[in-house]
């Protein structure tokens, strides 16, 4: 039993691991060592095409990640002053979306947005003063945001609902006791209190984002993602950059995370001060 | 205007008028009538989910009453949220800012005044504060890092700042130690007197309540069952619930044989009859419980004096100051006899076994309503 654990640990990290360390490979054969060297992270980030893709990716991620802590954070409130029943359809709801695996939402999104854009541009033609040209609605970036946006605002809604739920309720009623209005206690007390919740669903967010291919493989009509730059260069064969490039990606995308988890731990122990 | 504040200040500082509250199906709280007087200590006595909770939520305006009308300060304030009211309370678990330090958790409320007093005038208020509750030098600390006895100090500091009309209290000392919550309840009473607040007290700790109260409400199942101040309480409860409640008492089911004024004779279920002292009117015939407290009783070795009942002694319980004897005797069934410590040095310790005579002074016995 416990040696199956090991393998299946090994299955998993062993490529992960290939791939950083041949990444740090001074020859360019994927297939021996050559010794250390940064010189394919200096030609990774020298390469226009993915500064390029990697400026798309941060400003998709922290669009998206932005939005949905906005509109994610609103919903939770909205959701924790809910009545029982109705609050526990929209929970379970909520935990299905985090579910639905990426390509389904990617496939869902594409259809949805491509028959919204065949309803809205002729409309916009015909509305559109005759001396101008129409705009045309089509994928690209906007949609990828919103694809993205709307699958990290259910983490973010996830987890500052976990956050409403674990403060403690008479810390809003010592704060009404000691005279502040509602919008004073929210200001004062409930967003101090929820604020690790929120900095940790957008750091979870972004990294959603920042790492995602299958959804913007589907709705990023020609705008090229991190992820979707990877992919398309891998059909070129696997070099030592891209290798480089995925090391770089993980290390951003563990970083947010453990800095995320370690966020979330911290306001546990502050929310139990009382 | 002038008339109108005179007739205020006569009136009391809060006032229950009938009311009640119902969650759904569940009474909390019916028809609770009491005013409460500025400056007295009052206690809300009674067992675990008797309304005591509700009935102080109602006055700090968490809760609004589902029929009669709570007052403060002379005016109905059914509808008058929390943030509006002048009172403040200490919560149970204190419920203190964990985000903020020890100084800007008793500052909160100040800061939430309109216009907002100047900083110095406010760390002045909070230093002050913290002196009178003995925690000088502490507002620099988080709340995590004080002991349980010093939150409750804080929980208290956060409260009395603000000057209050009415400070409500609810069982703030529960999660306190026996030696610290006696420390506390001194200190409590203290500075009540020292900053003469009316303060409104929730206990279930009779002792408590007895120690530190001028008046005290007991409450059953939400309702009033009597209110008085200790020894009110102590000599004339109402009823055998109120008895219970207030110190222990033995308790010996009968019917009234006979009454003459203020006094009565009981016939117990054994056939045996006890006279006693009867604070509220019974008539002949009906069923009560004669309450004999068990420091009234005197234990002397040997059998059969004149007067006294004969016992045998059941079990003996050192508690220090006092011995506690569990007792038997033929008429009456077991009860508990408390002997003080330098009486049971004159007389010897009795052992188990050992025969006895039971006596009381007349008078000691109290005839009350069975419930
Ligand atoms: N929000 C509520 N919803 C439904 N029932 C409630 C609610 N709050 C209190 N009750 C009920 O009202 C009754 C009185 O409750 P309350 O909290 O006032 O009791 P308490 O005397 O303070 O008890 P304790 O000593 O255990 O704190 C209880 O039966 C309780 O179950
Ligand atoms: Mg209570």
């Amino acid at each position: 039993m416990r040696l199956y654990a090991l393998a299946v640990y090994l299955f998993l990290y062993i490529p992960i691991g290939v791939i950083a360390l041949f990444s740090f490979n001074a020859g360019r054969h994927a297939s021996q060592f050559q010794g250390f060297s940064l010189q394919w992270y200096g030609r990774a980030l020298a390469n226009p095409l993915v500064m390029e893709a990697l400026g798309t990716s941060l400003r998709v991620a922290f669009v998206a990640a932005l939005l949905a802590t906005l509109c994610g954070t609103a919903a939770a409130l909205a959701l924790s002053s809910l009545a029982g029943p109705l609050r526990r359809l929209f929970d379970a709801l909520i935990y299905v979306a985090v579910m639905i695996p990426g390509i389904v939402i990617g496939i869902a999104t594409l259809i949805a947005l491509v028959t919204l854009f065949d309803r809205v541009n002729p409309a916009l033609a015909v509305l559109w003063p005759a001396s101008g040209q129409a705009p045309q609605l089509g994928m690209g970036q906007a949609s990828l945001i919103a694809a993205h946006g709307l699958f990290a605002m259910a983490l973010v809604i996830l987890i500052v609902r976990a956050r409403i739920a674990g403060m403690d309720r008479s810390l809003i009623e010592a704060s009404a006791d000691l005279g502040a209005t509602p919008f004073g206690t929210f200001r004062q007390v409930t967003l101090p209190q929820i604020a690790p919740g929120i900095l940790a669903g957008f750091l979870l967010g972004f990294t959603f984002s920042f790492d995602d291919f299958i959804i913007a493989f589907f709705v990023a009509g020609s705008e090229t993602t991190l992820p979707v730059y990877v992919f398309s260069s891998i059909r070129r064969g696997v070099t030592p950059e891209i290798n480089a490039i995925g090391t770089m990606v993980l290390a951003v995308s563990l970083a947010l995370l453990i800095l995320a988890q370690a966020i979330l731990r911290r306001g546990r122990r502050q929310g139990s001060g009382g | 205007m002038d008339e109108d504040r005179t007739t205020r200040a006569a009136a009391p500082i809060a006032e229950f008028r009938e009311a009640g509250k119902r969650y759904g199906s569940v009474v909390a709280a019916e028809a609770l009538s009491l005013a409460i007087a500025r400056g007295e200590f009052l206690s809300f006595l009674g067992p675990s989910g008797c309304g005591k909770t509700t009935a102080l939520r109602m006055l700090a305006g968490f809760e609004a009453p589902t029929s009669g009308q709570v007052l403060l300060d002379g005016r109905v304030v059914n509808d008058v949220p929390a943030y509006r009211r002048p009172v403040n309370m200490v919560f149970q678990h204190y419920a203190l800012f964990p985000h903020l330090t020890v100084a800007d958790n008793i500052a909160y409320g100040l800061r939430q005044r309109r216009p907002r007093p100047p900083a110095a005038e406010i760390a002045r208020a909070v230093d002050a504060a913290l002196e009178l509750v003995r925690l000088p030098g502490f507002g620099r600390r988080r709340i995590w890092e004080m002991s349980g006895g010093q939150q409750q100090r804080v929980a208290l500091a956060r409260a009395i700042v603000n000057r209050p009309k009415l400070l409500l209290l609810d069982e703030p000392l529960a999660a306190l130690d026996r030696k610290l919550r006696r420390d506390m309840q001194i200190e409590l009473q203290g500075l009540q007197r020292q900053l003469g607040i009316t303060f409104v007290l929730v206990t279930h700790d009779q002792e408590e309540a007895l120690s530190m109260s001028d008046r005290i409400c007991i409450l059953r199942a939400g309702r009033i069952v009597q209110v008085g101040g200790p020894r009110d309480l102590y000599d004339r409860p109402a009823n055998r619930y109120v008895a219970d409640f207030i110190g222990k008492s033995n308790f010996f089911e009968g019917r009234v044989a006979a009454t003459d004024g203020d006094r009565a004779t009981l016939t117990l279920a054994g056939g045996r009859s006890l006279d006693g002292r009867m604070p509220v009117p019974l008539q002949p015939g009906a069923a009560a419980t004669a309450s004999l407290r068990p420091e009234q009783i005197v234990l002397t070795r040997g059998p059969a004096a004149a007067g006294g009942v004969p016992v045998r002694v059941a079990n003996r319980i050192f508690l220090g100051e006092h011995t506690e004897y569990l007792v038997e005797s033929a008429g009456l069934g077991g009860f508990l006899v408390l002997v003080p410590r330098q009486a049971e040095a004159d007389a010897g310790a009795l052992e188990p076994g050992d025969l006895a005579t039971a006596h009381w002074p007349p008078g000691a016995a109290l005839i009350l309503k069975a419930d």
